[in-house]
Formats: structure tokens, C-alpha cells, sequence
């Protein structure tokens, strides 16, 4: 059977079974509609899904899982596809479950500072919705205006703010799970405290792979009253790099401490997001301080001016208005869409390392730009560690993605040398599969898939992703499925959509 | 060979205590992590119970069990980095000489459990016992980047790192986090740290609860922001009345524009303390839950705090209570019966608010268990997720308790 005539199968009866629940139009069936949901925000991963399912509700989502259960069928839950690790994407045998009709802020409960939304909620229409009442969801990803709640939960988003504030599983209080099998359940308690071991924190950053959240209780904040906006600009990498770890030392926790490269400051000079960034800068730290009282938050912005000057700052400016700070931050927050002026394409790489190594790490990845051939812009979260190295190519020059692809390789391996991790925000998803045995060995590894197990025996969730399953190592427990190849989860499942189809 | 040659044989001599425990239980302390898994390999082949112990200041040493695992050798804090604002250290050190280790490397841990000084990092992170600095610093997970555990038959098992962010696989350190090592002994944790603070000051009232509830509601409204924000109960804070006790912790500039916010919010009736008195207060106060036989914790929200003090004075009496009324989280501590918990278990689930028990002795534990029941649907995947790292019930864990 070729893929076309499964699809056209496919697109019989569970199509309209799926109809039946969520209705005809909310069905993708068409080659053109489903290729619409090939690639998250990564350019590098290209998987049509069979199915694209847009459930409208709760128990919509309930009764499409407990249908794709009955059937075996795999699925792959996705908000609005901002994900950067190809975590988002589904096989031609599997249904993507689209959650972004599941877009209702349920409560927002102002005494307790507490907000329930649906999955499907945008990041930013949160906060705005909590700021009546003086307050707002911390986790700012830089996809903030598309991206949703969903998907922060699913991948464990961060952001610049994160520095002080945390990332999103400090956020997560509780939350209602759809198991692969189709039951609810409800995780946590409404104050935050964990109802028997913390499962909320298991499940948040399991990028789909224990179930769908159906709802999710978060903490929301007080919007800070005092803020300070601070750009130091840099002569050379490494100082502004030693000048991170002078800024984390000095015991004042920045909102935000975020570092962009020549390169990026280009790029977003270029653009209509010009920010006024200096472009003789080898690189500029965009520092931000908040809080209640507007005379500390003064005094400690004048302090960590000093300490940026002391380190080899050439200059500090400090935003004269709310107006100067936005602009500022929207250089920074639209950087990655700035440099797509820069080629056709963009690898947006994720890794982290001790912040002490910063210097020597950004070096590294000069070095293997240079080597490669390649364009690798920074524009990151530096309080944290948390690189971006972006890589601009043109997928259609011949050979050149296999050269972005070793590039990418050497910068984690240089990452990982230093003490560092291959993802601190986007997730593992299908693109950095690679790299996890690098960091974890077969009993780290197989513990990941005894605990997948767990919340999804037949491994059909959003199969295929975040556990290298070919390097794991025997876990006595762990069933193999009857018919399945090992390392290869979907195989069974392929055979019943088959037979489905006829 | 009798089972102590074996362990003799397997971790060498120093590492088997036989007449050290009070119950006759064998105690064997093994020096290494790969110890530790060397030895629960075993113990799964020969079907020992194993049960685990710190320094055996917090859970009494008193499930009964084949055999007494302590992690008190594995004390070595093979790195702390003041630059990155990270350490990593065995989980048996004593978190009073990890305080001054830190200390003295201009470092801070923004944990204060309750305790005695000596008690041992893992058994902190193995409990999730936070103190009041879980106001202003979360909870004990919010402090770690990675831990690394043994499973119940003897596999290392590491998750996380040592950076400050880390989305690689899935969280497992979350599991061994308040898990009461029913997933794993936790040998070795990574954390995150603060650099110590510039200036930290604590400043109290006393009053009756209905006036300080009322006084830590204005607090929260004027949104002072503190480090901890504690009212404890009389004899907890050695008091003629209830204390509300605020601590300030940060820059010299944070710290004097949120106490002169305090005292605009609340009239100028707050006390400043001296830094030993400040010191003093909250050690006493930490110490003085390992004094009583039971100590438990609610979380709720923070708008029904004074409520379930309500509820606890009721059902259990209200001598020994640390509320952060900010985040609604309460410590109690004292003595009570099987039944009293029981039923205050069920009344809280009722309200949607868990009950864990911290410690008790083993006959109220193996009773109550530290979680008692879950929410529907839950119980079926701690089960799986204890099937997973424990799958020879070797760990000697009351879990669930018996009702």
C-alpha cells in the first residue's frame, strides 16, 4: 500500500469516527490540510501527520483519545507548533490531537493568585488577562504572543524572566491529565502541594509522552512596580561573558540577564524591530531588575551598572521610559524572526552550560562556525547559562545540512565537555534523540522509559520521541510489545491502522 | 556465609555496624554511591528489607527491616561553584556542616527544614520538608538541578545536572523529591544556590492569631515581599502569644525598603531582631518539631489558612503549628493517635487539601502512610512508578498506610 492510498483509507473511517465526536470540519484529512502541521519551528523535521484532529473541548479530547485507544492507533498532541525540537510532529500512521480550540481561561482566583486555563490558551493572553488585577504568569518563552500554555507545560518552557522567577514547572500547581487510555485524572492539589509524590512535576516537561493536560492550574505573580532596563555593550565575547558571572556573584538576582552576539545585534538592527543596539558591539547584556519597591530596585540596578563598567563595559544605558524598555526588549524577544533576513533557514540550538564557562564556550562555538563555514548567531539567556547558538543556511544548497548538522553536534559536544546539558528549554523532542546518550546512561535511560511505561504502557503517545529507545538499558518490568521491532514503538500500531483502514 | 560476611565481603569491614540500632537491626553505611548500589543489588538477590537512614535524627530508626541502610559515610561535598551558583553534595552530609562549607565560599542554600541541625541533606530532599523560607525560596525542589539514586535493586540512576536549566528526558529528580524513598536512596544531589545575603533581618509581633492572621493578610496586600513570613504557635516560639516573624534576606537596599514597607503596612508594630536572636528564633523553632512524636504538613489555598487552623485546633489541638499563611502551608507537630489522623486525613480531602505525614513513629506510619490515599486514578501509577524502581519491595517504606 502506498502512503497515498493509507491516507485516503485513513481518511475513511476514522476520519469519520473523529467526525462524529469533534465534527466533519474540525478533521483534517487532506494532503494539503495535514502538511499545514508538518514542521513545528524547527525547519529541519518534516512528518505529515495521517490525521489532524481538532478537539473542542474536554471531553472531546476524551473521547478522541479513548477511540485512538480502542483502535491502537498513536497520536501526537501539539498546541500552536512553536516547539523548536520537532516534539510537536506526527508520522503518517499516527492522529495529531491540535489542542488550540481548548483556549479558555477558566478562573482566575486574584486572593490566592491562582489562574486555570485550558491547554490551548496563548501564553500572553494570560497575563493579559490577569492584569486587572495587578497580577501576571511569569514564563515569558520568546514565543510568547503565539505559543501556548499546553505546550510550556508539555516542554517545560522558560524564558528570559525565568532567571529570578522560574521556569514553568515552578508555575505548575496542578493539573487534569488525559491518560493514553483515556482516563482523567487529577494531579496535584489547589494550593500546590503535591498529593503523594509530585507527579505535576513529573509530568510537566514530559513533552507529551505521559498524556494530555486538559487543565492546568498556575501561580500567577504581582506585576513588578519598579523596573529597570539596563543595556551594557561589550567589546569583546568573553568579557561580556566574565561579566555574567560578576553580575550572578553579586548576590541581586536579575528579572533578566540576556546576552546578544554581533551577529544578532545586526540582524536586529536590520529589521523593523531595531532596537538601537550599538552594532560595533562584539556583544550587549540586556539586564533587567524588578520589584515592588522602587527605590531598592534603584539602588541594586545602580549597583549591577557598576559591576557591568568594572567588567569592560564600554557603556550602560539605562531605559528612560517604558517606551525605551519595550523597544529594548522587543530587539531581544524578536531576534530569532530578525535573523531570518540573515538566509532561508535557521537552526535555533538549545544547550546549557555552568555560567563560569560562558567565555570559553562561546569561543568554542566561534571556532566551529569558522571551521564550518557557517553563520552562528547568540542570542540567549545568559543568568542561566542558556545558549541559543542560531545557525542561518539555505536548506538547498547541497551538503549544507548535513554541515549544519555536524556543526550542531560539535557545539553540544563542547557544551557537554564543559558540565553542561543539551537542552534547557526546547526539549528533546526528535532532534537532540542523538545526543541523550551522551548525557545519560542506559539505566538513566531505561528508567525514562519504565516510568513512560507507566503512564503509557503501549508506548502510543507521541511515540518515537525523547528516549533513545535503542539505548536503553534491560529494565526488569519493562514489557516488550508483542509484534513490535525493538526501538521502533509504532511498529504494532501500524498494522491495526492498516487494518482500520480496511 | 551469613548475610553480614556478605555485606563484610561485598563493602568491606567499616561498613557494618551490627549492634548500633536500637532495635537490632543491622546497620551497614556504605562509603560510595556504587556501594550503595553494590549492596540493594544484593539485597534484591537475597530478598532483604532494607530500610533507610540519615543521621537518624528526623524518622525514627524504627521500621523493621533485615537490614539498616545509612547514607551517614556518604558525606563529601565533592563541589561547590560560587561563580555558577551550584554545589554537589553527598546526601549524607549534615546540612549544618553543609551550611558552613557554603558559607564559607560566600554561598547560600535557601533551605531551613525542620530539624536538628545535623540532619542530613537526603533525608531533607527525600522528605520535601521545607521551612519558612519556602515563602520566599519554594519548595525543596525548586533548590535542586539533579539528584542521583539507587533503585531498589541496586542501579545508579541520575537525572537532572548541575546547570540551572535542564529540560533533557524526563524530570525523575521531581520523584525523588518528597518521595520518602519509596523510588530510591538519593545519594547525590546537585543544587542551586544564592549568594549569601548582604543583609538579613527579621522582624516579629506578637499577638493573638485572629490579629496576626489579620496583620499577615495586610502584609500580603501592601505586597511586602519577605524571604519567610511564619506565624507560630506559643510554645513554638517559646512566647507568651502567637508570633508572626518576617525575615527580609537580599541586598542592603531590598532588605531596608521592604522592612520600611512593613512597618508602613503594619503601623510600626513589628519588632527588629538582633541577628543571634533572629538566629536563635528560627533554630529553636526548627528544633522543636524533632522534639514532638508526629509532625505533618498541609498545603491549601492561602486564602483558607486560618480556617484549617481552625480545623487542626479542633481535631489535633494547635500547640506546635509554623503556618506560612502567605502560601498556605502548615507544619504541625505533636502528639496524636492513629484515628485522629485518619480522620483528619478524610476531612481535608474533603476540602481538597493533601495531608502528608512527615514523621511518626512506625506503628502510626505504617498505619497512616505519609500519603494515605490519592486522588482517583492516581494510586495505580505511584504503584507502577514504586513496581518500576523498587520491584523487589525491598525498601521498607509506609507509603500508603493501611486503611
Amino acid at each position: 500500500m502506498t502512503a497515498g492510498t493509507a491516507t485516503a483509507e485513513r481518511g475513511g473511517s476514522l476520519a469519520a469516527a473523529l467526525g462524529e465526536i469533534v465534527g466533519a470540519r474540525h478533521v483534517r484529512t487532506a494532503l494539503p490540510e495535514r502538511v499545514t502541521f508538518a514542521r513545528d519551528g524547527l525547519p529541519t523535521h518534516r512528518h505529515v501527520p495521517g490525521v489532524v484532529v481538532l478537539p473542542g473541548s474536554r471531553d472531546e479530547v476524551v473521547a478522541v483519545v479513548r477511540l485512538l485507544a480502542a483502535l491502537g492507533v498513536p497520536f501526537v498532541p501539539r498546541g500552536a507548533g512553536t516547539g523548536l525540537s520537532g516534539g510537536a510532529l506526527a508520522d503518517d500512521d499516527a492522529v495529531l490531537i491540535v489542542l488550540t480550540r481548548l483556549n479558555r481561561i477558566l478562573a482566575i482566583d486574584p486572593v490566592n493568585r491562582i489562574a486555570v486555563v485550558e491547554p490551548g490558551v496563548v501564553n500572553v493572553r494570560l497575563s493579559a488577562a490577569a492584569a486587572p488585577h495587578g497580577l501576571y504568569y511569569s514564563p515569558d518563552p520568546s514565543s510568547q504572543t503565539a505559543c501556548t500554555i499546553g505546550g510550556n507545560v508539555a516542554e517545560n518552557a522558560g524564558g528570559p524572566h525565568c532567571l529570578k522567577y522560574g521556569v514553568t514547572a515552578t508555575h505548575v500547581l496542578g493539573l487534569e491529565v488525559v491518560l493514553a487510555d483515556g482516563q482523567v485524572v487529577e494531579l496535584g492539589s489547589p494550593g500546590g502541594e503535591p498529593w503523594g509524590p509530585d507527579l505535576v512535576g513529573l509530568f510537566v516537561g514530559s513533552e507529551g509522552n505521559f498524556g494530555i493536560a486538559t487543565r492546568i492550574r498556575v501561580r500567577l505573580l504581582p506585576v513588578p512596580r519598579a523596573i529597570r532596563t539596563l543595556l551594557a555593550d561589550f567589546s569583546a565575547l568573553r568579557t561580556a561573558g566574565e561579566a555574567v558571572s560578576a553580575v550572578i556573584a553579586s548576590g541581586i538576582v536579575p528579572a533578566a540577564l540576556e546576552m546578544m552576539d554581533q551577529s544578532c545585534i545586526n540582524a536586529v538592527e536590520d529589521s523593523v524591530y531595531a532596537a538601537g543596539y550599538p552594532r560595533d558591539a562584539a556583544a550587549v547584556l540586556l539586564v533587567e531588575l524588578d520589584g515592588c519597591r522602587e527605590e531598592a530596585v534603584a539602588a541594586d540596578a545602580d549597583t549591577i551598572a557598576g559591576i557591568l563598567r568594572a567588567h569592560g563595559a564600554r557603556g550602560v544605558l539605562s531605559a528612560a521610559d517604558a517606551k525605551q524598555r519595550e523597544r529594548l526588549w522587543q530587539g531581544r524577544k524578536k531576534a530569532f524572526g530578525a535573523m531570518g533576513r540573515l538566509s532561508r533557514d535557521l537552526v535555533v540550538q538549545d544547550a546549557v552550560v555552568p555560567r563560569s564557562t560562558l567565555p570559553d564556550v562561546l569561543e568554542a562555538i566561534g571556532r566551529i562556525a569558522t571551521a564550518y563555514g557557517l553563520t552562528v548567531s547568540n542570542v540567549f539567556h545568559a543568568g542561566d547559562g542558556n545558549l541559543h547558538p542560531n545557525i542561518s543556511f539555505d536548506g538547498r544548497v547541497p551538503g549544507l545540512k548535513a554541515r549544519v548538522d555536524q556543526a550542531s553536534g560539535e557545539i553540544m559536544a563542547v557544551c557537554i565537555a564543559a558540565g553542561g546539558t543539551i537542552t534547557g528549554e526546547h526539549g528533546i523532542g526528535l532532534d537532540k534523540l542523538r545526543y541523550m546518550p551522551l548525557i545519560f546512561d542506559g539505566d538513566a535511560l531505561a528508567a525514562m522509559r519504565a516510568v513512560r511505561l507507566v503512564f503509557d504502557p503501549l508506548e502510543r503517545v507521541n511515540p518515537g520521541k525523547v528516549v533513545p529507545i535503542h539505548a536503553c538499558r534491560e529494565w526488569s518490568g519493562v514489557r516488550t510489545h508483542p509484534g513490535r521491532e525493538p526501538g521502533d514503538p509504532r511498529a504494532g500500531a501500524r498494522g491495526e491502522l492498516s487494518e482500520l483502514a480496511r | 556465609m551469613s548475610w553480614v560476611d556478605r555485606v563484610r565481603a561485598l563493602l568491606g569491614d567499616d561498613a557494618v555496624d551490627v549492634a548500633a540500632t536500637p532495635d537490632g537491626v543491622p546497620r551497614v553505611a556504605p562509603g560510595s554511591p556504587d556501594a550503595v548500589a553494590l549492596l540493594l543489588g544484593t539485597a534484591r538477590e537475597e530478598g532483604w528489607r532494607v530500610r533507610v537512614e540519615g543521621a537518624g535524627t528526623w524518622l525514627p530508626v524504627d521500621a523493621p527491616a533485615d537490614l539498616a541502610l545509612t547514607t551517614r559515610r556518604l558525606d563529601k561535598v565533592p563541589a561547590i561553584e560560587p561563580q555558577d551558583l551550584s554545589a554537589t553534595a553527598e546526601a549524607g552530609i549534615a546540612c549544618d556542616l553543609l551550611r558552613q562549607q557554603l558559607a564559607d565560599r560566600g554561598t547560600w542554600l535557601a533551605l531551613d527544614p525542620p530539624g536538628l541541625a545535623g540532619r542530613t541533606l537526603g533525608s531533607v530532599v527525600a522528605t520535601a520538608t521545607a521551612g519558612p523560607l519556602r515563602h520566599g525560596f519554594g519548595p525543596v525542589r525548586d533548590h535542586l538541578l539533579g539528584v542521583t539514586f539507587v533503585t531498589g535493586d541496586g542501579r545508579l540512576v541520575q537525572s537532572g545536572g548541575r546547570v540551572m536549566k535542564n529540560v533533557a528526558g524526563y524530570d525523575l529528580t521531581k520523584l525523588a523529591a518528597g518521595g520518602f524513598g519509596a523510588f530510591g536512596v538519593i545519594v547525590l544531589v546537585h543544587l542551586r544556590l544564592r549568594a549569601l545575603p548582604r543583609a538579613d533581618q527579621t522582624l516579629v509581633l506578637e499577638g493573638s492569631r485572629e490579629d496576626l492572621a489579620q496583620v499577615a493578610e495586610d502584609i500580603a496586600a501592601a505586597a511586602v515581599q519577605p524571604a519567610a513570613h511564619e506565624l507560630m504557635s506559643p510554645a513554638l516560639a517559646r512566647r507568651e502569644r502567637w508570633l508572626l516573624a518576617v525575615r527580609f534576606a537580599g541586598s542592603a537596599a531590598l532588605v531596608s525598603a521592604e522592612e520600611g514597607a512593613l512597618r508602613a503596612a503594619t503601623g510600626g508594630r513589628f519588632t527588629a531582631l538582633r541577628a543571634d536572636e533572629a538566629h536563635a528564633l528560627w533554630m529553636r523553632a526548627a528544633e522543636s518539631f524533632a522534639t514532638r512524636p508526629v509532625t505533618f504538613r498541609v498545603g491549601a489555598l492561602p486564602d483558607s489558612s486560618d480556617e484549617l487552623m481552625d480545623l487542626l485546633q479542633h481535631q489535633v489541638g494547635d500547640e506546635w503549628i509554623s503556618a506560612s499563611p502567605g502560601i498556605g502551608a502548615i507544619r504541625w507537630g505533636g502528639e496524636t493517635t492513629v484515628d485522629r489522623l485518619r480522620r483528619l486525613r478524610r476531612t481535608l480531602a474533603g476540602l481538597e487539601v493533601p495531608l502528608t505525614l512527615e514523621r511518626a513513629p512506625w506503628p502510626v506510619r505504617a498505619a497512616v502512610g505519609h500519603f494515605g490515599a490519592y486522588r482517583e486514578g492516581v494510586g495505580p501509577l505511584v504503584a507502577g512508578l514504586r513496581r518500576t524502581f523498587d520491584p523487589g519491595e525491598a525498601f521498607v517504606v509506609a507509603v500508603e498506610g493501611t486503611e
